[in-house]
């Protein structure tokens, strides 16, 4: 089996092999193991109740991200400001109980490294490449920008890696999407995401983990290709990868959890065997000219939904499949879109820049190099920057670019999940339109009526300025 | 989990098609840190119908459940078994489940049984006035009226369901094999073994 070619999938699933049972289902072991207030407390409850310990504490790390307001935290006095939702506090307040009481490090709401889990964990150097990497949201395939095998679980399956630090697994089938040539100018990896699974379509991956490969994503930083496998999910895939290679390692070496010295070394060297061997096959294969790929926005309720600002607002008639014509339909009618309007001129209300996809760095930089010397449209009432950790946060406070935002009317709030989906205060007002940097459109995300418009950070800086979605190479050379 | 060899007794008629997980527990109640209790938001919105045959004094409780086409699909929430669960629901009846949804209530020791659309109609009738049975042992489902209906199973699963074990027991019974794989990746990947130096 070692001398036939194979792909990063099998390289990294073989080296995780606890036992193959007879019907191919095999028992994966787990490296990382994720754990947030959502979808954790029924499964520590379980384990409270059936005696059950934590196999490995020191492979779990948990971080409260989904309900936390992202608003000030502490009071003049440093009192911690108590959360208003009562059930928001109880899962909240479950967590840091439950984290203690199995021996599991935690951080704190009000600590410095508080954020989005998918951010935390690279950040923090706990998602490391190679690894199988787990979490109780389906966006952990975001770990596979850093050459790590990651998706989401299940409550009874975060249950099961805590008891026995596996899980009981069938190998996914492979799928590469190869992106050749090199971006545009003005064309970002979320455009770029957003362009491939309007390509491939939401199922386009399903039963697959998807390697991401070619020169693109080569050329493309850490933050990127987090941006991209985030995404995977939302084109079907179980998983999305990107081999790791330099700019990965340069980006792991000295963080928190990561290795040091001898085992550094030692993990390089595995590290650098993370390639898809040369004549391994995909089970499905699909090539992607870089020069297509222009700014590109969602006009529907589904990521699929996808054009380049460019564009019109599609008929439904255009599609050939009568029951996507009819979900375009409904689609519509929920966005209040009309066929054949350009989207250039479609207005917003709320601009949201942060969310697991796009709040790192990189994302803020970006966005504030087009709002550097500008002000949001007057028609834009809400827009908000939230980054996607403490950490994030303290960088981009020591570029300044904070007060970017602020200058240009932007409120600078404080991490977690919130206007990406509706569980925290930060909500989208029915019937309204923002442009959002998360991952999905879906009915009702962003709240009750809600209209998301999905982009990229500098796309939704360009829409805060004009107040309608904007091709920003408009407002930038 | 509690073992399942047999369920029997009155069995809900309600028979619609694509009921997905938002109607059996609507999102508002996944904010809950327990998986009991959830029976007060499940099936919310058709019990705001008036006289709706869950609320019905005749099939409040009952065991079974007999669903349409495609029952369970849409989110992954695990939320929708608990609910039923505490409901008093077993085993559901339909002539097709979501793939998630049937892996969620096999973890928690609810049997899903495919049937095709024709016996899944003779049941509803029956079910109006008459309990049904199924027997996991044999996999059959019969009625008073002599009815036999067999159905497909996984073995590992029906194994699982008549042995009351859980995914995690079964797992922890392989503690042996889980030891020597640490052991191992210990020597060939070290710097995995590290993690965040949490200790128990
Ligand atoms: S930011 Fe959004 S997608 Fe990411 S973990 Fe939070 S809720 Fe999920």
């Amino acid at each position: 089996m070692a001398n036939r070619p194979r792909t990063l999938y099998e390289k990294i699933w073989d080296a995780h092999v606890v036992e193959r049972r007879d019907d191919g289902t095999c028992l994966i072991y787990i490296d990382r193991h994720l754990v947030h207030e959502v979808t954790s407390p029924q499964a520590f409850e379980a384990l409270r109740l059936s005696g059950r310990k934590v196999r490995r504490p020191d492979l779990t790390l948990a971080v409260p991200d989904h309900n936390l307001p992202t608003t000030a935290r502490l009071d003049a006095s440093g009192a911690r400001i108590p959360i208003a939702d009562p059930e928001s506090a109880q899962q909240l307040a479950a967590l840091e109980r439950n984290a203690p009481e199995f021996g599991i490090r935690y951080i704190t709401d009000t600590a410095l490294e508080q954020g989005i889990v998918h951010v935390v964990g690279p950040e923090q150097g706990f998602s490391l490449p190679g690894a199988t990497i787990v979490c109780g949201d389906s966006h952990t395939a975001c770990h596979g920008g850093i050459g790590a095998l990651a998706f989401g679980i299940g409550t009874s399956e975060v249950e099961h890696v805590l008891a026995t630090q596996t899980l009981l697994l069938k190998q996914s089938k492979t799928m590469e999407v190869r992106v050749n040539g090199a971006l545009p100018a003005g064309v970002t990896p979320k455009d770029l995401i957003l362009h491939i699974i309007g390509v491939i379509g939401t199922a386009g991956g399903t039963g697959h983990v998807i390697e991401f490969r070619g020169p693109v994503f080569e050329a493309m930083s850490i933050e990127g290709r987090l941006t991209v496998c985030n995404m995977a999910i939302e084109g079907g895939a179980r998983a999305g990868l990107v081999a790791p290679d330099e700019t990965t390692f340069a980006y792991i070496k000295g963080r928190t959890y990561a290795p040091t010295g001898d085992a550094w070394n030692q993990a390089l060297a595995w590290w650098k065997t993370l390639q898809t061997d040369d004549g391994a096959t995909f089970d499905k294969s699909v090539v992607i000219d870089a020069a297509d790929v222009q700014p590109t926005v969602t006009w529907g309720t589904s990521p699929e939904d996808v054009a380049p600002i460019g564009g019109t607002v599609p008929a439904p008639e255009s599609f050939a499949d009568p029951s996507k014509q009819e979900a375009v339909r409904k689609s519509l009618d929920y966005m209040g879109l009309a066929p054949g309007q350009k989207l250039s001129e479609v207005e917003v209300q709320n601009i949201f820049i942060g969310s697991c996809t796009n709040s790192r760095i990189e994302d803020l930089r970006a966005a504030a190099a087009v709002l550097k010397g500008r002000r949001k449209a007057d028609n834009v009432k809400w827009a908000i920057v939230v980054p996607g950790s403490g950490l994030v946060k303290a960088q981009a406070e020591a570029e300044g670019l904070d007060r970017i935002f602020v200058e240009a009317g932007l409120e600078w709030r404080q991490p977690g999940c919130s206007a990406c989906l509706g569980m925290n205060p930060d909500k989208v007002p029915p019937g309204e339109r923002c442009a959002s940097t998360s991952n999905r459109n879906f009915v009702g995300r962003q709240g009750p009526g809600a209209r998301t418009h999905l982009v990229s950070p500098a796309m939704a800086a360009a829409a805060a300025v004009t107040g309608h979605l904007t091709d920003v190479r408009e407002l930038v050379d | 989990m509690d073992a399942v060899t047999q369920v029997e007794g009155r069995a809900i008629p309600f028979g619609r098609k694509n009921i997905d997980t938002d109607v059996i527990i609507p999102a508002k109640w996944l904010k809950t840190i327990s998986r009991e209790g959830l029976g007060k938001g499940a099936f919310e919105t058709i019990r705001a119908e008036p006289d709706n045959i869950f609320d019905s004094a005749e099939f409040a409780g009952s065991p079974i459940l007999i669903a349409g086409d495609n029952f369970g699909c849409g989110s992954s929430r695990e939320h929708a078994a608990w609910a039923m669960l505490d409901l008093g629901i077993r085993a559901v009846i339909a002539p097709s489940f979501s793939d998630i949804f049937s892996g969620n209530a096999f973890k928690n020791g609810i049997l899903t049984v495919v049937l095709p659309q024709e016996q899944v109609d003779r049941l509803l009738e029956v079910a109006q006035s008459q309990p049904i049975t199924i027997d996991l042992e044999s996999q059959s489902v019969t009625t008073p009226f002599q009815d036999r209906f067999t159905f497909e199973i996984d073995p590992f699963r029906k194994h699982c369901l008549l042995e009351g074990l859980d995914e995690v027991g079964l797992t922890l019974s392989r503690d042996a094999a889980i030891t020597a794989y640490e052991a191992s990746q210990a020597q060939r990947m070290p710097w995995f073994a590290k993690g965040t130096g949490a200790a128990a």
